[in-house]
């Protein structure tokens, strides 16, 4: 079990700047989530921490000690990969031990080592099995007990459910969250599946384009999004972004105008900004609310999808041509063809400037 | 029975009458030298499909020369030490090329096969000079050093394009959980070269076991020959014959080993062969 702390860690390829400037700490026994689009450079990140990659300027400390030049083998780290990676040549047992026969254990040390962790992973009855011989799940055990077996302080994990089909994925997703209880070592998991980022989760940390947005609980990911590339990414469906302009405002709140909806008067706090200055305002699709429409606030619906618990409406507003989602339980009284004037709780929306950074809430609103 | 039943017939008889000639153009030879090696001296140039009386008295000549044994002698141990330090520094050659990033990679890939490219007598003199100096003349090292430095380009290259298609990320597990660049080596990547390790190890020795260039010009005596140069020195019982039976008996003896080897392999080798070709 070890903390991680990185210091203004920087990675280039070449010419390519991939990695920039990251600091972040996670403490001991904590479960953090890397999300992100793709490119961002999350493997890039989680292998800069195994020691695969070598870091090109900044500190990486495992508890108190810089470990940018140890090599993999002495930082106590374990990884499991997105393909396994299982030596296909080795049984089950074999995988497993490989790493505590190379550290020199004692063969009732690994002995022990392997049972102990088969145990945990249920892989008793599969011990002598070659992994081709195995199934996607079963394989995925394997690669989590082969990282497992060595007591790494770290545990790394590299979308490692991305090869395995829906219903699997949820299963694994429990027995990690499980595992994760029972261990209690450190994780670190690259993953750009949100919800398996705000299932598992202790600590997210949003990347892109190299650098970290936001780092927060999942709670703080989905109530406050420091920004408007946070906002997107983290809910399904993602929030619904209009534009707005602000009118006026102080540090009790703001009141600004939004396209097909009116004036609004919202909880922001608007001290230190222009009035006239082109906001957008992001509402959550299960926060807006559907009513009768009126002659300025009118929209479409174009289409309602039914998923059984819960309903998705698509309106078109009357200018501009991005669709908005309207997310409720299921039954809907909305029929596709019909109009209807939005509204929303005013007091959960959201609001960014042009460089997609967050108003705060008015000092009242966050004391609440 | 309509046309189109005929046709394919035909065609079916077309496709083994092929085979069959294939056959016959690929085996033939080697079918008449064991005929041949079984022919007493006085019946050798009548022309006959199957011996009417065998006769092992060619086996029972060659195999009374001490020469001949010890050329079998000498031809093994060059052969075997060509594949093995062939493949030892193939496959450490191959990590390299295929694995390690450096500069300069592919011109170094790009010269092998270079150089693979010369003809043996082009390099002949200068091999004999370096041979000369390093003291190996009429020496079996002397030979093991020459057909390694032949067979290396083409066993690098092998083994670098099939080490080149083993995933990354088994490497980097192995990285992960302590395993040196030797370990890796050895306990990851030979399990898994094998069909590659046979197919260029036993290309490696039927070159070895064949040359004959080198091995006529490299050595001086009877006792340091390999067999393809012994065979060719067989003397007959007067300078003016020569002596076809013990010869053809000769080539019988060393060519069998080299069919057992190609059969036990075979699987083996289509499988290193195609393993290139088509990502598993
Ligand atoms: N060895 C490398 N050499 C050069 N560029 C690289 C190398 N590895 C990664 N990159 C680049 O770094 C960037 C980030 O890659 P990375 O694999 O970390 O993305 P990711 O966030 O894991 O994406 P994904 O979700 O698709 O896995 C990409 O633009 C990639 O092209
Ligand atoms: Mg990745």
């Amino acid at each position: 079990m070890a903390s991680v702390t990185l210091n203004k860690v920087n990675k280039l390829f070449g010419r390519d700047h991939i990695i920039n400037d990251i600091d972040l700490h996670i403490g001991d026994g904590e479960f953090v989530v890397f999300v992100g689009p793709s490119g961002c450079g999350k493997s890039t990140l989680l292998r800069l921490i195994a020691g695969l990659e070598s870091i090109s300027d900044g500190d990486l400390c495992i508890d108190e000690t810089v470990v940018n030049d140890l090599p993999p083998r002495e930082r106590g780290v374990g990884m499991v990969f997105q393909s396994y990676a299982l030596y296909p040549h080795m049984t089950v047992y074999d995988n497993m031990a490989f790493g505590l026969k190379l550290a020199k254990a004692t063969k009732e040390t690994v002995h022990e080592r392997v049972m102990a962790t088969a145990k945990i992973l249920q892989l008793e009855e599969l011990l002598h099995r070659k992994p081709k011989a195995l199934s996607g799940g079963q394989r995925q055990r394997v690669a989590m007990g082969r990282a497992m077996a060595r007591e790494p302080r770290i545990l790394l994990f590299d979308e490692p459910l991305s090869n395995l089909d829906a219903s699997l994925r949820v299963q694994m997703r429990n027995e990690i969250a499980r595992l994760h209880n029972r261990l209690g070592s450190t994780m670190i998991y690259v993953t750009h599946d949100q919800v398996e980022a705000m299932t598992l989760a202790d600590k997210i940390v949003v990347l892109n384009g190299g650098h970290v947005e936001q780092v927060g609980s999942p709670h703080e990911l989905y109530q406050r999004p420091a920004t408007k590339f946070v906002a997107g990414f983290i809910g399904s469906p993602t929030m619904n972004f209009m534009p707005a302009e602000l009118l006026a405002g102080d540090a009790n709140g703001c009141r600004v105008r939004a396209a097909g909806i009116g004036e609004l008067a919202l909880p922001q706090n608007a001290q230190q900004r222009q009035s006239g200055e082109a906001l957008t305002l992001g509402i959550r699709p299960e926060h807006l609310c559907l009513a009768a429409p009126t002659d300025d606030n009118c929209f479409d619906i174009v289409n309602v999808e039914y998923l059984g618990n819960e309903v998705y409406v698509y309106l078109e507003p009357k200018q501009g041509d991005t669709l908005l989602i309207h997310r409720s339980e299921a039954p809907s009284q909305w029929r596709e063809g019909q109009q209807v004037s939005l509204a929303a709780d005013w007091e959960k929306v959201h609001l960014f400037d042009e460089n997609g950074a967050a108003l705060m809430l008015s000092t009242q609103q966050a004391a609440a | 029975m309509n046309t189109r039943q005929l046709a394919k017939i035909a065609k079916r008889v077309g496709f083994w009458a092929l085979i069959v000639l294939i056959m016959v153009y690929a085996v033939f030879p080697f079918y008449y030298a064991v005929v041949t090696s079984l022919k007493p001296s006085s019946d050798l140039f009548r022309v006959e499909l199957w011996p009417s009386n065998w006769n092992f008295d060619n086996y029972i000549s060659i195999f009374s020369q001490t020469s001949f044994l010890r050329a079998i002698f000498n031809s093994i141990v060059v052969a075997f030490s060509v594949v093995f330090i062939a493949l030892l520094l193939g496959i450490t050659a191959s990590y390299a090329l295929g694995r390690v990033r450096f500069r300069g990679r592919s011109t170094v890939l790009l010269v092998i096969l270079g150089v693979s490219m010369f003809p043996q007598v082009a390099v002949l003199s200068g091999l004999f000079e370096v041979i000369r100096a390093l003291n190996l003349y009429n020496n079996p090292a002397g030979l093991i050093l020459s057909y390694t430095i032949f067979t290396l380009p083409f066993t690098v290259w092998v083994l670098t394009t099939f080490m080149k298609q083993l995933p990354m990320e088994l490497e980097e597990a192995a990285i992960m959980d302590g395993a040196t660049p030797w370990i890796t080596i050895t306990k990851v990547f030979l399990p898994l070269m094998w069909p590659a390790m046979a197919t260029t190890g036993l290309l490696a020795f039927i070159a070895a076991w064949n040359e004959f260039l080198f091995a006529l010009t490299f050595t001086l005596t009877d006792d340091q020959r390999t067999v393809p140069v012994a065979i060719a020195l067989l003397s007959g019982g007067s300078a003016y014959e020569l002596p076809w039976g013990p010869i053809m008996a000769a080539s019988v003896v060393v060519t069998v080993p080299l069919v057992v080897l190609v059969i036990i392999f075979q699987r083996r080798i289509v499988s290193g062969l195609t393993a290139g070709a088509v990502k598993g």
